[in-house]
């Protein structure tokens, strides 16, 4: 499944911010026409995006997604129609509640891919529960179509319903989140979280950036292009993470080698969940492009350290 | 008027043509950035004072210190910019000549702004300006200069180093220069970090006050003598005026600059320092210069986040002088500060606390290719913004993609031909005008000089820096930094806004685009315009006439 830590909200009726969209380095962005689009004017936005979708080069690394607005207004199924085309990577529906409202545009996008001659099944659907009963029946919603990848939880909208108060800490929505992320992990898919809606703030971004990320989602959306970067420092995996994990695959295939079925780094013993682990982190930190040294630099680094360490303490 | 087909003309080292001769003056083509030696051997000599026994060289008014100096018809005058928008001194002294029906004057200034528009432009119309030898004309003065209706003498536009090699070599010789002074003693020391007005330093002027045949202090602070620090000495003043007020604190600098909040300039000014970075050019023991505006703002704060997590630390930085230059001094990123002007509070301050660390330069120091040393050849890595870029790197600073004389063009080709390191930072188009296009409309800083081209969509490299494009090779390149050919940006550029729209030329030569070392690099002609919203230089007359047509 492809990375998608960062998901860049645009205003659909900005024809300023639509174009630069794809620049900034967001795995996902999702062109809005549902909260950023006033009543008045969903159809201008529509027509816009769709247009966009066909002529604005966006770049080959990001996800191109639009979050129509929500299947039962009579919006979002015209939503669909127009906008499914060949660049069209995903569809958000928000205010989903039951495995129905997915349901209702996988089928409408089908019957959009086959008018249109595209090939069934690539453009892919996210669901948002933003309501208590949408959160209680995320189980079954994750597994209700092959073409959900994700599902996400909207803070705003759920903790209103809860009769909650959004706080810093996001008490309100703890249990929320984990039950998106228990659901997701559950059918297979990701998990995203909602936005972090103060963009000057950095530090509150990447607090709770962290936070979810030990809960076990995958992404974060954002709303402002300076979120990205942050939040991608919180998911990518850290430089002792990567490292671990090359050395935990040097020691299997040395174990190989050896033709030994017992794996030791150090003095540790190596089972299966510490080797999948470190299969996963180096598989994200390729995704993410990061720096992955080999077993030879780390080890020669390594020694180096040690040396400079020897030598400030006098030794020869 | 000049009229182009009038003159003979020929092909200059990029290809541009230029006048031979213009006004009875030889040209001399631009024959590549470090070709052309100079053509007086000598630099130019102003004249000797006598001041006897005398021990105050006060005069009570501006009207008095005018008779003095023998201001008359066709003589030349000067004014430094450092009050930027705030300043009141070449106002007031325009408003005192034409008030002696003095006229037929060349006006030759380091640079004009906004405030300084409506004075300028009357004095033109009533006769007392008829010449400008200007550093650059902005806003309505440029609008004015393109009209080609005013000025019948080709104005000259000139880098700042540039401006001091015409001045020592005599290309220009200031009759008077009127020097707006912070602070000032009695016999004229003069400074700029002292008074109301201060503005940090007055080093655009050092350079009138050595070669000006008269030299006239306008101050609003008189101290006792001696005035420390003595920036310009008293040895060069002829005058000190004293005047109520000689500028607007308030528009002499900004209180705080801030950085651009537009995700695309910060993308660029972020690419910027990341290729600088792969390029192998931060490092310990570095030096950079970057300017005030928005990108470059940013580029000076990512940098110094950058320096401060790899625990680098740079020799010197230089440019105008900003904050966030001053944070880094303080911090100890920067080990040294040379300014060229004092953008905001900041920055004057920081020149008063610190003068050890925090100096400014001659201008000639900076950047005069004929004199003895500049700075700019020093400098690591230059920052720099365009309005229009070519497919041979050429880039256009003077005038916008209409063809009107409208931006100042600075340090730009000084600083291009110095650093090691030279990086156009730009949006890739504005408005509905591509910024990467096939042929600048107007050259003014070679391509030969220019190394790096970095947009929100594509960054690249001059193919002459084959050492670059080697370096690159040795690196991983982040996956969200595209490196591609000029071309390839061109094209980006062209298919979004739909290309570019050649400029309505008229017949009249308006401007002549002076290299640093005094050739000609490219002409500027006298634009027609098209639509009301292009107009240039409306008065009533041509707005009537413009309104009846776009009706």
């Amino acid at each position: 499944m492809r990375l998608r830590r960062s998901r860049l909200y645009v205003p659909g009726n900005n024809p300023k911010m639509i174009p630069p969209a794809g620049l900034y380095g967001a795995d996902v962005i999702s062109l809005d026409l549902e909260d950023a689009v006033g009543p008045d004017y969903k159809i201008d936005a529509r027509m816009m995006v769709s247009e966009a979708l066909k002529v604005v080069d966006f770049g080959q690394n990001v996800e191109v997604t639009v979050r129509i607005n929500p299947i039962e207004t009579p919006w979002g199924k015209w939503d669909v129609k127009q906008i499914v085309c060949d660049r069209l990577d995903g569809i958000y529906i928000p205010k989903v509640e039951s495995s129905e409202d997915v349901l209702q545009v996988d089928e409408l996008v089908t019957e959009m891919e086959e008018k249109k001659g595209l090939q069934i099944g690539r453009i892919k659907l996210f669901a948002t529960m933003e309501t208590a009963k949408g959160i209680l029946n995320a189980p079954e919603i994750a597994k209700c179509t092959k073409r959900l990848e994700g599902i996400t939880i909207g803070g705003e909208d759920l903790t209103a319903d809860l009769g909650g108060i959004r706080s810093s800490d996001g008490l309100a929505i703890h249990t929320s989140r984990q039950l998106i992320v228990l659901a997701a992990k559950a059918a297979g898919i990701q998990a995203i979280d909602t936005v972090y809606s103060d963009f000057k703030d950095m530090d509150g971004l990447r607090k709770e950036t962290e936070t979810v990320k030990i809960m076990g989602f995958d992404g974060k959306a954002c709303i402002h292009p300076s979120q990205i970067e942050v939040i991608h420092g919180s998911f990518n995996p850290t430089i002792d993470e990567i490292e671990y994990s090359v050395k935990v695959k040097h020691a299997i295939e040395e174990a190989k080698a050896r033709g030994s079925g017992v794996i030791a780094l150090g003095n540790k013993m190596i089972d299966r969940p510490i080797v999948l682990k470190a299969e996963k982190i180096l598989a994200r930190a390729e995704a993410a492009d990061l720096n992955i040294p080999t077993y030879e630099e780390i080890i020669k680094t390594q020694k180096e350290i040690a040396e400079a360490k020897k030598a400030e303490r006098g030794e020869s | 008027m000049v009229k182009a087909d009038d003159l003979e003309w020929v092909e200059n080292a990029i290809g541009r043509m230029v006048p031979k001769e213009i006004e009875g003056v030889e040209i001399i083509p631009y024959c590549g950035p470090f070709n052309a030696v100079p053509t007086k051997t000598h630099r130019y000599g102003a004249k000797l004072g006598h001041i006897a026994d005398q021990k105050s060289q006060i005069v009570t008014t501006l009207n008095d210190v005018i008779d003095k100096v023998g201001l008359a018809d066709g003589m030349t005058i000067s004014f430094h910019h450092h009050f930027r928008n705030g300043d009141m001194v070449m106002n007031m002294v325009l408003e005192e000549i034409g008030k002696k029906g003095i006229k037929d004057l060349t006006l030759a200034p380091s640079s004009t702004f906004p405030c300084q528009e409506e004075a300028i432009i009357n004095a033109v119309k009533n006769g007392t300006i008829t010449r400008i030898e200007g550093g650059s004309a902005r806003g309505e003065i440029g609008r004015m200069i393109s009209s080609g209706k005013y000025i019948d003498h080709p104005l000259r536009i000139r880098s700042h180093g540039g401006r001091v090699r015409a001045i020592e070599a005599g290309d220009i010789v200031v009759d008077v220069a009127f020097i707006g002074a912070p602070s000032a003693d009695e016999l004229g020391n003069l400074n700029g970090v002292d008074g109301p007005s201060a503005c940090g330093t007055i080093n655009f002027s050092y350079v009138d006050a050595r070669f000006a045949n008269k030299v006239v202090a306008i101050t609003d602070h008189l101290v006792e003598y001696p005035n420390f620090p003595m920036s310009i000495s008293q040895e060069l003043v002829d005058y000190v005026v004293v005047v109520d007020k000689i500028g607007d604190p308030n528009k002499i600098a900004s209180g705080e600059l801030r950085i651009t909040n537009s995700p695309t300039r910060l993308k660029i000014a972020k690419d910027a320092v990341r290729i600088a970075g792969l390029l192998g050019f931060i490092k310990d023991g570095m030096n950079f210069q970057a300017g005030a505006g928005g990108i470059s703002l940013a580029f000076t704060d990512f940098l110094h986040q950058k320096m401060k997590d790899e625990d680098i630390t740079a020799s010197w930085a230089q440019g105008g002088s900003t904050k966030f230059l001053v944070d880094m001094l303080k911090e100890g990123t920067v080990k040294k500060l040379i300014t060229g002007q004092a953008f905001d509070v900041t920055a004057i301050q920081s020149m008063k606390e610190d003068p050890k660390n925090h100096v400014d330069l001659p201008i000639g120091a900076y950047a005069n290719i004929h004199g003895k040393g500049c700075t700019v050849n020093k400098l690591d890595i230059v920052v720099l913004g365009a309005s229009e870029v070519d497919l041979d790197f050429n880039v256009n600073t003077a005038t916008l993609s209409n063809g009107l004389v409208a931006e100042p063009v600075g340090g730009h080709s000084d600083t291009a031909a110095g650093a090691e390191l030279t990086i156009i930072t730009v949006p890739i188009f504005r408005g509905r005008y591509p910024v990467i296009v096939e042929k600048c409309t107007t050259v003014v800083t070679p391509g030969v000089t220019v190394d790096v081209i970095v947009t929100e969509r594509g960054i690249a490299i001059n193919p002459r820096r084959g050492d670059l494009l080697e370096q690159l090779k040795n690196v991983k390149i982040p996956r969200d930094l595209r490196i591609c050919t000029i071309e390839e940006l061109q094209k980006m550029s062209y298919d979004i806004t739909g290309g570019k729209i050649e400029p309505n030329w008229g017949d009249d030569i308006v401007a002549l685009i002076e290299y640093r070392d005094g050739t000609i690099i490219d002409v500027v002609r006298s634009v027609v315009p098209k639509y009301y919203k292009d107009a240039i230089f409306v008065d009533n007359r041509d707005k009537t006439d413009i309104e009846r047509r776009e009706n």
